[in-house]
C-alpha cells in the first residue's frame, strides 16, 4: 500500500463564530478536498458543559469528517493528542474500509468481519498510522476571551509534537491564529517538523470581538493547496519522502 | 466523537451479553473499572468468573486484543491477563464489540504495601522489572505503566498486569500513557516505545509511592523531580536508581533489576540496617551487659569443673576404700 500523507486542520476555539461564512459549510468543503477538520472547544474554569454554544464545535467536526472534543483548559494537552491521533486512525480506517468494500463487495466493512480477521486488518491500520506522513494545520482562536488559555494551548501543542514525532512517519505542523490583524488569519509558524520554535509565538493577541471561524477555515484550506502546488513545482518532493521513509 | 453513543451505559448487573459469532453467553456481575477505551466488567460465563471489556471504539478494542494475543504467545510467563475470546454483542440493533479475558484477582500495589513491610516493595519492583525484561525481549513496551494497572495476586504474592491498552510494539509511538508516568510530559524524552520508556515509569511509580497524591508539574525536567526525591527521606535511598532510570541510563530492565537486586541482597540493606541500628540504640549499655553475662557464665563454668573434680575425687576415695 502507498504510504501517502494525511492532512488535518485542528481548530482550537472557545466560542461561536459570529462573522463571515458558515464554518460548517467550509468544513464540508475541506472534507471534499481530503482534509479532515477536528475541533477542540475550550471551556473556562467556571463554565459548565452545557452552557457553552458548543453545538457548532460538534457540527464543524462532523461536517469536516473529524473529531470534536470539549474540554477544560487543564485537560487540553491530552485532548489535543487524542483528537489528532484518533482522527488519523479514523481516516486510515475509512480508507481501509473503502479498500475492503472493493475486495469484499458493497457494504462490507471491517466491523462485518469475524473477530479473527478483524485483528489482522487492525494490524494494518496500526502500522499505517505509525508510518504515514502527517500534515497538521493548527488554527488557534486568539480573540480576547482566549487570552488566559493561550499558555496552555502552547504547551499542548508542544506536547502534540512530542507524541507525533515519536512515530516513524514524518510530520509537518503549521500554526495560524485568527482573527488576524489585516487578513482573516495570521501565520505564527510555517510548515515545520518541530514545534519547539513555538515559545515566542503567542505574544500578539487581538482584542477584537469578532470570531470569523468560517473565513479562517477557508484561508487554511488555501494554505494546503498552495503548499501542494509548491511541492509539485519543486518536483515530486512527496515521492522522495515516501521512499526515504519506507 | 459522540460520547452519548456509549454502549456501556445500558449494561447493569444481571445483563446478559451474547456473542454473535461464538454464541457464548456471559452474565454481568459488576463493574470492575472504566477507562479511556471502555469499561471492564466482572462476568460469569461457562461457570467461571471472567473479565469482560466492552467498548464503543471497535478500533482500539481490536488493537488491544491483538496485543493480548501476542502476549499469550510469550511462553513461560503470564505477562498480561490471558485472552479468552473476542466477539460482538448485538444490542438494540447495533453491534457492540467486546472481549473476554482471565479475571485477575488481587490487591492494587499500594493497598498491598499498606499491610506489608518495606522489603516487599523491593521484591515487587524486582518482579516487575523481570517481567518487563521478558516483555521487551518479546518486542513490546508496556506504555501505560502505573500503579492502577498493577495488581498483586497470590499467595505467593506475584505482580500481574491489568490493562494492556498502552502496550506498543518496540519502535512505534506509545499508544496510551498517563501524564505523571510519561517521560514526554516531564520533558525527559520521546514517546517512542523503547525499554527506557517503561523504566522511567517504574521510577515514577517509586516516587508516587512516596507521594501518594502525586504532584503538579512546575518547571518539569530532572531538576524538579530531583528536588522531590531529595525532599522525601524514604526516597533518598533509591535516588541512585531513580537518577539512572529517569535519565535513561539503564539499557535494559534486566540491568535495573540486577542493580536493585544487588542492593537488596547486601546484608546492610536499608530497612534491616535501620532496624539493627535502632535496636543497638535502645540497648546501648548492651556490650557491658553481655560482658557481665559472660562473666557469670565463666563463673558457672568454674563451679562445674570443681564439682566434677570433687565427684571424681569422691569416687576415687570409695575405690581406694574398696581395695583396702
Amino acid at each position: 500500500m502507498r504510504k501517502g500523507t494525511l492532512r488535518q486542520i485542528l481548530l482550537i476555539t472557545d466560542g461561536c463564530s459570529n462573522h463571515g461564512e458558515d464554518p460548517v459549510a467550509i468544513a464540508a468543503l475541506a472534507k471534499e478536498k481530503g482534509i479532515t477538520v477536528n475541533v477542540i472547544g475550550i471551556l473556562s474554569r467556571n463554565e459548565a458543559y452545557g452552557e457553552h454554544g458548543l453545538k457548532e464545535v460538534e457540527d464543524i467536526a462532523m461536517s469536516g469528517g473529524g473529531i470534536s472534543q470539549i474540554v477544560y483548559a487543564n485537560q487540553l494537552a491530552q485532548t489535543v493528542k487524542m483528537v489528532t491521533q484518533k482522527a488519523m486512525t479514523q481516516t486510515i480506517h475509512g480508507m481501509i474500509n473503502k479498500e475492503l468494500t472493493h475486495i469484499l463487495g458493497e457494504g462490507q466493512q471491517m466491523e462485518d468481519l469475524p473477530p479473527e480477521k478483524r485483528g489482522q486488518v487492525m494490524e494494518v491500520v496500526d502500522e499505517f498510522g505509525e508510518m504515514v506522513d502527517l500534515e497538521v494545520l493548527i488554527l488557534v482562536d486568539i480573540s480576547a476571551s482566549m487570552d488566559d488559555k493561550l499558555p496552555t494551548v502552547q504547551e499542548s501543542l508542544i506536547d502534540l509534537s512530542i507524541s507525533l514525532n515519536s512515530r516513524t512517519g514524518n510530520n509537518l505542523f503549521a500554526i495560524y491564529a485568527f482573527p488576524g490583524k489585516r487578513q482573516p488569519i495570521d501565520r505564527l509558524i510555517d510548515w515545520d517538523p518541530q514545534l519547539d520554535s513555538l515559545v515566542k509565538t503567542f505574544k500578539k493577541i487581538s482584542t477584537g470581538g469578532i470570531t470569523p471561524t468560517g473565513p479562517a477555515l477557508r484561508e487554511a484550506l488555501e494554505l494546503f493547496s498552495e503548499k501542494r502546488s509548491k511541492q509539485e513545482l519543486l518536483g515530486g518532493d512527496d515521492e522522495y519522502i515516501e521512499e526515504s521513509g519506507s | 466523537m459522540n460520547t452519548s453513543k456509549n454502549p456501556e451505559a445500558n449494561i447493569t448487573p444481571g445483563s446478559i451479553i451474547l456473542g454473535k459469532w461464538s454464541q457464548n453467553q456471559y452474565t454481568i456481575l459488576r463493574e470492575l473499572g472504566s477507562g479511556a477505551t471502555g469499561t471492564v466488567y466482572l462476568a460469569r460465563g461457562n461457570g467461571t468468573k471472567v473479565a469482560l471489556k466492552v467498548s464503543s471504539d471497535s478500533l482500539s478494542i481490536t488493537s488491544e486484543v491483538n496485543v493480548l494475543k501476542y502476549l499469550s504467545k510469550v511462553q513461560g510467563k503470564k505477562l498480561g491477563p490471558s485472552f479468552i475470546e473476542m466477539d460482538d454483542w448485538v444490542h438494540t440493533g447495533r453491534s457492540i464489540p467486546f472481549y473476554v479475558m482471565e479475571y485477575v484477582q488481587g490487591d492494587t500495589l499500594f493497598s498491598f504495601m499498606k499491610q506489608r513491610k518495606d522489603e516487599w516493595f523491593g521484591i515487587i519492583l524486582i518482579q516487575l522489572l523481570g517481567d518487563l525484561h521478558d516483555l521487551h525481549n518479546a518486542g513490546w513496551v508496556f506504555g501505560d505503566l502505573k500503579p492502577d494497572n498493577l495488581l498483586i495476586s497470590g499467595p505467593p504474592p506475584k505482580i500481574r498486569w491489568l490493562d494492556v491498552g498502552g502496550t506498543t510494539m518496540v519502535g512505534r509511538a506509545i499508544k496510551e500513557y498517563t501524564e505523571f508516568f510519561d517521560r514526554g510530559f516531564w520533558g525527559l524524552g520521546s514517546r517512542r516505545a523503547e525499554p527506557s520508556y517503561d523504566l522511567f515509569a517504574v521510577a515514577m511509580i517509586i516516587i508516587n509511592f512516596a507521594y501518594p497524591s502525586r504532584f503538579e508539574k512546575k518547571e518539569g525536567g530532572w531538576e524538579q523531580l530531583k528536588r522531590y526525591i531529595d525532599k522525601e527521606r524514604w526516597l533518598r535511598k533509591y535516588s541512585r536508581f531513580l537518577d539512572k532510570a529517569i535519565n535513561g541510563q539503564y539499557q535494559s530492565a534486566l540491568e535495573m533489576k540486577q542493580d536493585l537486586l544487588s542492593y537488596y541482597s547486601k546484608k546492610t540493606s536499608p530497612t534491616i540496617h535501620k532496624r539493627t541500628k535502632s535496636i543497638s540504640y535502645h540497648k546501648k549499655p548492651n556490650p557491658q551487659m553481655r560482658y557481665q553475662k559472660k562473666k557469670v557464665q565463666k563463673r558457672r563454668g568454674y563451679l562445674e569443673t570443681i564439682l566434677i573434680v570433687l565427684i571424681m575425687f569422691a569416687f576415687y576415695v570409695i575405690y581406694l576404700i574398696g581395695h583396702m
